[in-house]
């Protein structure tokens, strides 16, 4: 199934070339402003190339398969759908406030919005770039730096659709906003540069759900950006759920600015993919902001999964808060890099961050960093990573109550995960995971 | 019901059982007692079928099978529990779902129906009254942030839930207070029964005061050296361990 290798050279050029013959048609082409981005950004994607593991950000991370193999740009196609993969993504989150999304493509046809009140934008991005909105053209692209990421770059100088939010001030927005990104992964490796832009306004509140699911089997290479910037008081609960393919590939860059006040907790789940990258980068922009990061990886068989996190302290009173916890098994691979930056203006900050990670097997790996890099005096910041197996004392202990080997290897391992799990605050999204999980023991077991 | 004959069991390299002989019918209470490192917490993993020990000589036949050759929680299943002299704090499991998954594994196993929440929760109740037992306990993860006492009143209490054959209670006495050493006796003893026996292990004599054995048997050195009633433990009491390891070390026969 796997096409021809390129090497990085050709590589590179593939995607050069795509950029020139699709710029004409690419969304918002009229604009003047977005075509200076992506001429930049794709230049900017020539010059970097796809990081190699000397690259201190990619060093346990080899994109190799992805620079290798020659994806073709994936096509609005439904046709390929099983029926009700939509409903069997759906999560339990109501249907009224469901975007679906086809290989990266707004599909108005698979998506409800009817319980979305009105002045509440939620829809395609490429639709609203077309339309010229103001707040895409002061907003996109302004927060993720393709300067020095190079699949930000790509997605920047080739993206064409995704989800656009734009929540006025003052809104209660009560449904969760449901964005569900489904690959199809046709017969050829397939690729997809789904980007978002997620607007809140001042003083409103949202919570909103990123689901990137796929078929069982699939080779497809997902290149996500998703940028939300926060208004001053506002309050953002934020999911992103990834279980696409065991041989799909999925990088993913968030990008959070948050402005005074305000509020934002996001939480990042990986199970699936053959090879998946998050960055997740929130700068704390305005007095007083909180964010709270929470992840959650479980990965078997030959999985890597790669979580980075930044979190920029740039002003006075900010606090943040991350747990990330990871279960490997089989000869799976994880890294966890947690970046701490607080800048010279950033008094009072207190910022907290742990990293545990349970290993399964002997043969799963996993490589934990902590970074800080503090420029001021008067702040509190902790970290702590751990890694470990199963305690054979609490195994012994269930044991000599009757409860079987595997039962109470399944029962530990939830436990492990039960802190990190249950701070997802919607129920029905916290259910679901729950049966993924029992789904994922069952099969890896 | 348990018939140990020449149990001998290693850890690394060190042997710790020297060859354990001992037979137990139901309702009796048999007590162990013996000074550190005489391998009483030995026997009693080796008989719940901890790996960390290797057997090397020696069989347990229990209820006419072959103990040796069943896994752990088949043995849990077929009847025999294990009071820890240090229960296992386990963060993030919940005691009630816990108890509740443990006890019908059990029922499965003996061929009875599995029991749904509600009569659970009945059982359950009726079981806390033994060891007067706080019902918060319950949805707390198991043993976390429970005091000594606490600990060792919910391994009685599990035994009341699990209502084994055979209960081997290590330790279950040390560290703890008067008034809760009293609570756990008094919930042992309520579980006494004809059917059930008990081994029970013990370091300090005091324990005995409360529950009444019918045989008393002194370990030292891997192997059973005296085996009597109740006045051996008064006797220990009185004159120490040290008055045993004498007479075994000259291989004098031991005599009180």
């Amino acid at each position: 199934m796997l096409a021809a290798i390129m090497n990085s050279t050709e590589a590179k050029n593939l995607y050069r070339t795509d950029y020139s013959r699709l710029k004409g048609e690419l969304a918002g082409h009229g604009e003047a402003w977005i075509h200076e981005i992506r001429e930049a950004a794709i230049a900017r994607f020539a010059e970097l190339g796809f990081p190699s593991n000397r690259d201190e950000e990619w060093r346990y991370t080899s994109v190799k398969p992805i620079a290798t193999i020659p994806f073709e740009r994936a096509r609005y196609d439904i046709e390929g759908l099983a029926p009700d993969t939509v409903g069997r993504a759906s999560l339990g989150l109501l249907e009224t406030s469901q975007a679906v999304f086809v290989n990266g493509y707004y599909s108005a046809e698979l998506s409800s919005l009817r319980g979305v009140s009105q002045d509440v934008k939620v829809g395609g991005l490429a639709a609203a770039l077309n339309e010229g909105a103001e707040w895409i053209e002061s907003h996109l692209a302004r927060y993720a730096s393709y300067r020095d990421h190079a699949f930000v770059a790509l997605n920047t100088a080739l993206m064409q659709d995704g989800a656009s939010v734009y929540v006025p001030p003052g809104r209660i927005v009560q449904e969760p906003i449901h964005l569900l990104f489904i690959s199809t992964g046709g017969k050829k490796a397939s690729v997809s540069h789904p980007r978002n832009l997620i607007i809140i306004g001042k003083g409103s509140q949202v919570t909103i759900v990123e689901n990137y699911a796929g078929p069982e089997k699939g080779n497809y290479f997902t290149n996500a950006i998703t940028e939300i910037v926060v208004g001053e008081n506002a309050v953002v609960d934020h999911y992103k759920l990834q279980r696409e393919s065991d041989e799909a590939f999925h990088v993913a860059t968030l990008q959070v600015c948050l402005g005074r006040s305000s509020n934002v907790s996001s939480h990042s789940i990986s199970l699936g993919g053959a090879l998946v990258r998050n960055d997740v980068n929130v700068v704390l922009d305005g007095e007083g902001g909180e964010c709270t990061l929470n992840g959650f990886y479980m990965v078997s068989g030959e999985q890597h999964v790669d979580n980075h996190t930044r979190i920029d302290h740039v002003k006075p009173h900010g606090t943040s808060r991350q747990l990330y916890k990871g279960v490997l098994d089989g000869k799976s691979r994880g890294v966890f890099n947690g970046k701490i930056y607080v800048h010279k203006g950033a008094e009072k900050t207190d910022a907290r961050q742990t990293n545990n990670n349970l290993l399964l097997s002997l043969d799963a790996v996993i490589d934990t960093k902590p970074q800080l890099e503090i420029y001021n005096n008067d702040v509190k910041c902790t970290h702590g990573s751990t890694i470990g197996q199963l305690d054979q004392d609490a195994i012994f202990y269930l044991r000599s109550r009757g409860i079987g080997v595997e039962s109470a290897r399944r029962l530990l391992t939830y436990a492990f995960a039960s802190d990190v799990i249950g701070r997802i605050r919607i129920d029905s999204v916290r259910a679901q995971l729950d049966k993924l999980l029992a789904a994922k023991f069952q099969k890896d077991s | 019901m348990l018939e140990i004959k020449n149990l001998h069991a290693k850890a690394a390299d060190n042997e710790i059982l020297r060859g354990i002989n001992l037979t137990i019918n139901a309702g009796e209470v048999h007590a162990v007692m013996g000074p550190n490192g005489s391998g009483k917490s030995t026997l009693a993993h080796v008989l719940s079928g901890r790996e960390n020990y290797e057997v090397t000589a020696g069989e347990v036949i229990y209820e006419g099978k072959n103990l040796l050759a069943m896994t752990v929680e088949e043995r849990a299943r077929e009847g025999i529990f294990l009071a820890f002299q240090y229960p296992v704090e386990i963060p993030g499991v919940n005691t009630t779902y816990f108890l509740k998954a443990a006890l019908n594994a059990v029922r499965k196993h003996r061929g009875l129906k599995e029991l749904d929440a509600m009569d659970f929760l009945a059982l359950v109740k009726e079981k806390m009254k033994i060891v007067e037992m706080d019902q918060g306990l319950l949805n707390r993860p198991i043993n976390e942030g429970f005091s000594g006492g606490e600990k060792k009143r919910n391994e009685i209490f599990q035994m009341a839930v699990l209502d084994p054959k055979l209960a081997i209670l290590d330790e279950t006495d040390s560290g703890l207070d008067i008034d809760a050493l009293r609570i756990v006796a008094n919930g042992v003893n309520a579980l006494h029964s004809k059917e059930r026996a008990m081994i029970v292990i013990t370091h300090y004599q005091r324990l005995l005061n409360y529950i009444v054995p019918d045989y008393v048997h002194v370990l030292f050195d891997g192997r059973i050296v005296k085996s009597g009633d109740r006045q051996l433990a008064l006797k220990l009491e009185e004159k120490g361990y040290s008055w045993i390891e004498e007479q075994v070390q000259k291989n004098q026969p031991v005599n009180l």
